[in-house]
């Protein structure tokens, strides 16, 4: 089954094209993680498929045209960690959680007791309900990483989208969150789709990587295909060893000789 | 451990209910002619289904109570809840600590409102037939449907941003079309001068009743709206993939305080910082969420203005000061404080 199905997905900025006709498979349960240089359109084609930006071409979720989804709909399919989320200055970490259960509530409605159970089972999960009463501007980065995602849980979607989740943290907290990740995604059947820069980490994580370039999808398969020294320096324009090691290919950049 | 969401705890409501009242009590006792707190209390409780009470008071004194001080005092917890409230939800849809309920441009339409009415010699009706308080309200809705419908359209801005800046824009243009018919007709400067200070006016229960039906619908859907007014504050687009129309929720708020702040200002003219200290110092005192602001900032805002006109009447008797002058002499040192504040936390 594909979880989310993009055909030819355009975004433009300004009349410029930003995405230019991606097709994309997810399959369900998967995780596809998204990699390329800076600009080219990993975070757009993210928000296209949260339904935050206006996209041509088709996005399906769960076999149906966002297009006619309706918001709140559409959130209780696809939740979206940001690459750079908003914490309100003072907000406590459950309300901020709470947050996700937005589209199981009517429009006047509170959040009631079984709204808080899954928002302490989503920060439960995450190994975080220690932060639950604390306000998020007293947060560490990983510690504000796991509220974020809390916050996506909560939403009990079983689509999964994360913009650069790792980008903030140190090796030790990056390999933390994507263990944490790929736990919560068997556990609850969830379809990850993520974007990286950290090739070496994409390629040991995901299912499937698409490396996208100047808006279209230029390589996509297992990790050993699309990151090979070959694709790294033709997209990246980088000079880059890679190794074959049995976790998956390692990405390193050589200086060049002066 | 057993937490929930962010919510209103019943001793801070009480609190809030203590200020309200002890504010009425003390706007129905003090002032020129000499009423004692028991004679007020008996003179209230007399009134109660199945109590009788005598509180030796006369007739003009009874008047006193029941005509002036009274439905001055409760339109000043009507005027202070309205504006105050108006102004924590404006800080909530704005994302900007630092907005009132005039950002969009209300004060200045009602203040170009009020100028048209006087120079064309209105202004001396009363109550519903009044054209003062009328082109008041016309103008305030005026200029804030402009602003929103200069903001709200074809902006390569953000939209809150876009609000904002299309507010300064209708602001200065009503207040320089104001200045412009002033200078023409220099003899009503002073009228336009009062309306401009704010003042709680006094034409008894005839503006309570005009003004009740508005605070009342606009300050319920504010407050049923501040649930979800939280949310607003993690920015347009995240508010939008949790499930928030956010556009709706900030057109309902907006027009609701507008609608709201148009009332209020009509009856009491320009009263300023309100709408800021009020909210600030709630959010100060009980924390940040909006659940929790707002109706706290309904009963402190509508206490804070009670006081603030006892303030105007009591300090250079006989005469009166104008609220709006009481309200800004507590309200700038307040504003400066709010903004060092907001300038540390950053």
């Amino acid at each position: 089954m594909t979880a989310i199905s993009c055909k030819s997905v355009t975004v433009s900025f300004d009349g410029f094209e930003v995405l230019n006709g991606v097709d994309l498979d997810v399959p369900s349960g998967g995780w596809v993680t998204v990699v390329g240089p800076n600009g080219a359109g990993k975070s757009t084609l993210l928000r296209a498929i949260a339904g935050t930006l206006a996209a041509g071409g088709e996005i399906l979720l769960d076999d149906r045209p966002i297009r006619s989804l309706a918001r709140r709909e559409r959130a209780r399919l696809v939740a979206f960690v940001p690459q750079e989320p908003v914490i309100p200055t003072g907000m406590r970490v459950l309300d901020y959680v709470l947050l996700g259960r937005i589209s199981h509530l009517g429009f006047f409605e509170i959040e009631g007791r079984d709204d808080v159970e899954v928002a302490m089972s989503a920060l439960r999960d995450l190994d975080a309900v220690q932060l639950a009463d604390r306000t998020a501007d007293t947060l560490s980065g990983g510690e504000r990483q796991r509220a974020v995602i809390a916050r996506a849980l909560a939403q009990e979607s079983p689509v999964l989208l994360l913009d650069e989740p790792t980008t903030a943290l140190d090796i030790g907290h990056q390999q933390e969150v994507l263990d944490l990740i790929d736990g919560l995604r068997s556990e609850r059947n969830l379809t990850v789709l993520a974007t990286m820069h950290d090739l070496t980490l994409a390629g040991q994580y995901a299912g499937l990587l698409v490396m996208l370039h100047d808006g279209v999808v230029a390589a996509c398969g297992p990790a050993s295909e699309v990151l090979t020294g070959e694709t790294v320096s033709r997209y990246y324009g980088v000079r880059a060893r890679v190794i074959d090691d049995e976790a998956g290919p390692i990405v390193v950049p050589v200086r060049r000789q002066c | 451990m057993s937490l929930g969401p962010a919510r209103l705890r019943v001793w801070w409501l009480a609190s809030g209910g203590l200020a309200v009242l002890a504010a009425s009590l003390a706007g129905l006792v003090l002032g020129p002619a000499d009423l004692g707190l028991g004679e007020v209390l008996a003179e209230m409780a007399n009134r109660l289904p199945l109590v009788e009470v005598d509180s030796g008071l006369g007739e003009r004194q009874q008047a006193i109570i029941w005509e002036i001080r009274l439905p001055r005092v409760v339109l000043g917890l009507l005027v202070g809840a309205m504006l105050a409230t108006a102004g924590g939800a404006y800080q909530g849809v704005f994302r900007n600590p630092l907005a009132d309920p005039y950002l969009l441009g209300v004060a200045a339409g009602a203040g170009f409102g009020v100028t048209l009415a006087i120079v064309s010699g209105a202004g001396d009706g009363v109550g519903i037939l009044d054209p003062v308080p009328l082109s008041a309200f016309a103008g305030a809705l005026a200029a804030v449907t402009l602003t929103y419908l200069v903001g709200a359209t074809g902006s390569r801005l953000d939209p809150v941003t876009s609000l904002v800046l299309s507010g300064v824009a209708v602001a200065s243009f009503f207040t320089a079309l104001q200045t412009f018919i002033q200078q023409r007709e220099s003899e009503t400067i002073r009228q336009v001068y009062f309306f401009v200070l704010g003042q709680l006016r006094t034409a008894g229960w005839n503006d309570v009743a005009l003004l009740a039906p508005y605070t009342g619908v606009c300050l319920t859907v504010i407050l049923l709206v501040r649930h979800r007014l939280d949310a607003l504050g993690v920015g347009d687009e995240e508010a939008g993939s949790l499930g928030l129309d956010v556009k709706r929720m900030r057109l309902t708020t907006v027009v609701a305080a507008s609608l709201g702040t148009a009332a209020a200002v009509s009856v009491s003219g320009l009263i300023g910082f309100v709408g800021i200290i009020v909210p600030h110092t709630v959010r100060l005192l009980f924390g940040t969420s909006y659940r929790v602001i707002l109706p706290l900032t309904v009963l402190f805002g509508g206490a804070f203005l009670v006081l603030a006109d006892i303030v105007a009447r009591l300090v250079v008797q006989p005469a009166e000061l104008p609220i709006g002058v009481v309200t800004a002499f507590l309200g700038a040192p307040f504003f400066v404080l709010v903004l060092r504040m907001a300038r540390r936390t950053r």
